[in-house]
């Protein structure tokens, strides 16, 4: 009763598993990487299907901070880019990463807090809430994540005149997406800052009576600017730029424009298109 | 506590109605475990044998290296594929960040010193009588190694048990390494990564319970193996 454990043919098996995997890739599939405002409040699930009917691009994203978003890009690990941080995206194109920049949509930042707002901040404008919060040493949760999100808010607390409280108690680096913060926001019954997109889903997620609400909003620098990014072919050869390009052909078209504005939660516009 | 229940009423809806989301977190899931459960035992079985069945010069200390290895963090291992497999690292041009087969490599490293720690533990625990009954009786070298390993069929099945069940649960490779891309490398763990992390909790206790399934059904047909 000899029994032989054949190892070649198990490893012949498993390899053969691990190819039939691994040849699933389409070659006409675009991958992307954008921030998690975009897939959090559905709008890349409700959009991407009539953009792949459309061209017959397979389109594939993982969500992940602005800055981290740019980094994959930087690296050649994705072929397309649609991010929130405008000045961040021109020096990128500067230093020879990116190449197109489309704008496409907007939204805009609010500061959101607990209803009976402890720190007085409602109706103020931002650099006056963010100089009360900081004098009342208010709890307020920060995405912390380089994202960009995270980029604007360190760019308020400048124009605030606020060195950033990166070492306080009450400023809470979170580390996690936009709509992880709010929750952990309203758990800690602390402030934070969303975009306004985020806020209608996290709203939308509690039945439309959210314990957290909009207390700062409408200061002009709250704008809040996405944009679709290719990758210079010279820094990354391998991208498929062509296929990138013709999303972000797509997604200034007319009819990609017209989708976004009919995206609604709770019957609010989540993103103005604006593509010129 | 609402959530809780909600929870499970969730589960039995994405299941029986076929939730295509739920499903292919589902199946992505059973594929790249099942993949890299068997890539680490046809590395770690034989790896496992070779560190049980001889003894030579330090075998010690190649033991406590294994045992450090069974405490690698699986967001370490992810870190560590991730940089090989980005495209600007030195496997890049394969172009499998991103990929199920990118994962399968991370959880293949973390389950390769479970399967090799336990075949090794189970061989040194053969009978030594069993090796001289066998040399005395004439057996050839052949013989008494797989003599031996069908002696410890039990140790191996328990081994993939073990890894099966770490590879089934871990989200940290799965989270860095695949992106957690809807419909393609979506598993079930970070799908409630993802989930927690939207606030809807009850869809991420839904998921869980069906990873509790699955463990469940895999673990009774493994014992009616061992009944067989």
């Amino acid at each position: 009763m000899s029994r032989k454990i054949n190892f070649t043919g198990i490893l012949a098996i498993i390899f053969t598993i691990i190819l039939t995997i691994g040849t699933q890739a389409q070659s006409k599939s675009l991958m992307m990487a954008t921030t998690t405002s975009t897939d959090n409040t559905g709008l890349l699930e409700y959009l991407i299907p009539h953009f792949e009917q459309e061209t017959g691009i397979n389109l594939k994203w993982t969500a992940t901070g602005t800055g981290k978003a740019l980094k994959l890009g930087q690296n050649c690990d994705v072929d397309v880019l649609l991010v929130h941080a405008p000045p961040a995206e021109k020096k990128y194109i500067a230093k020879g990463y990116g190449k197109d920049r489309r704008q496409v949509m907007y939204n805009d930042f609010v500061i959101i807090g607990p209803e009976n707002d402890p720190a007085g901040i409602k109706g103020k404008n931002i650099s006056d809430a963010f100089t009360t919060i900081t004098n009342k040493q208010a709890v307020f949760m920060s995405r912390g994540d380089d994202s960009g999100t995270n980029k604007k808010e360190k760019l308020l607390w400048k124009n605030a005149g606020i060195q950033l409280p990166d070492k306080e108690k009450w400023y809470v680096q979170t580390g996690q997406g936009m709509l992880a913060t709010i929750n952990i926001a309203q758990e800690r019954d602390g402030y934070t800052m969303t975009d306004r997109g985020t806020y209608i889903k996290y709203q939308s997620t509690k039945g439309g009576n959210a314990p957290l609400k909009i207390l700062v909003e409408g200061d002009a620098i709250l704008l809040n600017q996405y944009s679709v990014l290719t990758l210079d072919p010279k820094n990354c050869p391998n991208a498929k730029y062509d296929l990138a390009l013709k999303f972000s052909d797509w997604m200034a078209s007319q009819n990609a424009q017209n989708l976004i504005k009919d995206f609604r939660l709770l019957g609010q516009k989540l993103f103005i298109p604006n593509a010129k | 506590m609402d959530f809780i229940v909600a929870g499970f009423i969730k589960a039995i809806e994405l299941l029986i109605g076929g939730d295509s989301s739920t499903w292919t977190a589902v199946f992505a899931t059973l594929k790249v475990s099942t993949c890299s459960m068997l890539l680490s035992i046809g590395t770690g079985l034989p790896c496992g044998f070779l560190l049980g069945y001889f003894d030579f010069k330090g075998k010690k200390h190649l033991r406590t290296i294994l045992d450090t290895m069974l405490a690698l963090p699986t967001v370490f291992i992810g870190l560590t594929v991730y940089a090989f497999i980005s495209r600007q690292g030195p496997l890049g041009e394969l172009g499998l960040l991103f990929t199920l087969t990118g994962i399968a490599i991370g959880q293949t490293i973390l389950a390769f010193p479970i399967v090799t720690a336990i075949t090794a533990s189970t061989i040194e625990n053969i009978d030594r009588d069993l090796k001289l009954t066998l040399v005395t009786l004439g057996a050839g070298k052949r013989h008494i190694v797989a003599t031996c390993l069908w002696e410890v069929r039990y140790g191996i099945l328990a081994a993939a048990v073990t890894a099966y069940g770490r590879v089934l649960t871990e989200v940290g490779i799965s989270m860095m390494v695949g992106g957690n891309i809807k419909y393609h490398t979506r598993t079930i763990t970070t799908a409630i990564a993802l989930e927690t992390n939207k606030g809807l909790f009850a869809d991420g206790i839904a998921l869980g319970l069906v990873l509790i399934t699955i463990a469940f059904i895999v673990n009774l047909s493994l014992s009616f193996l061992r009944k067989q």
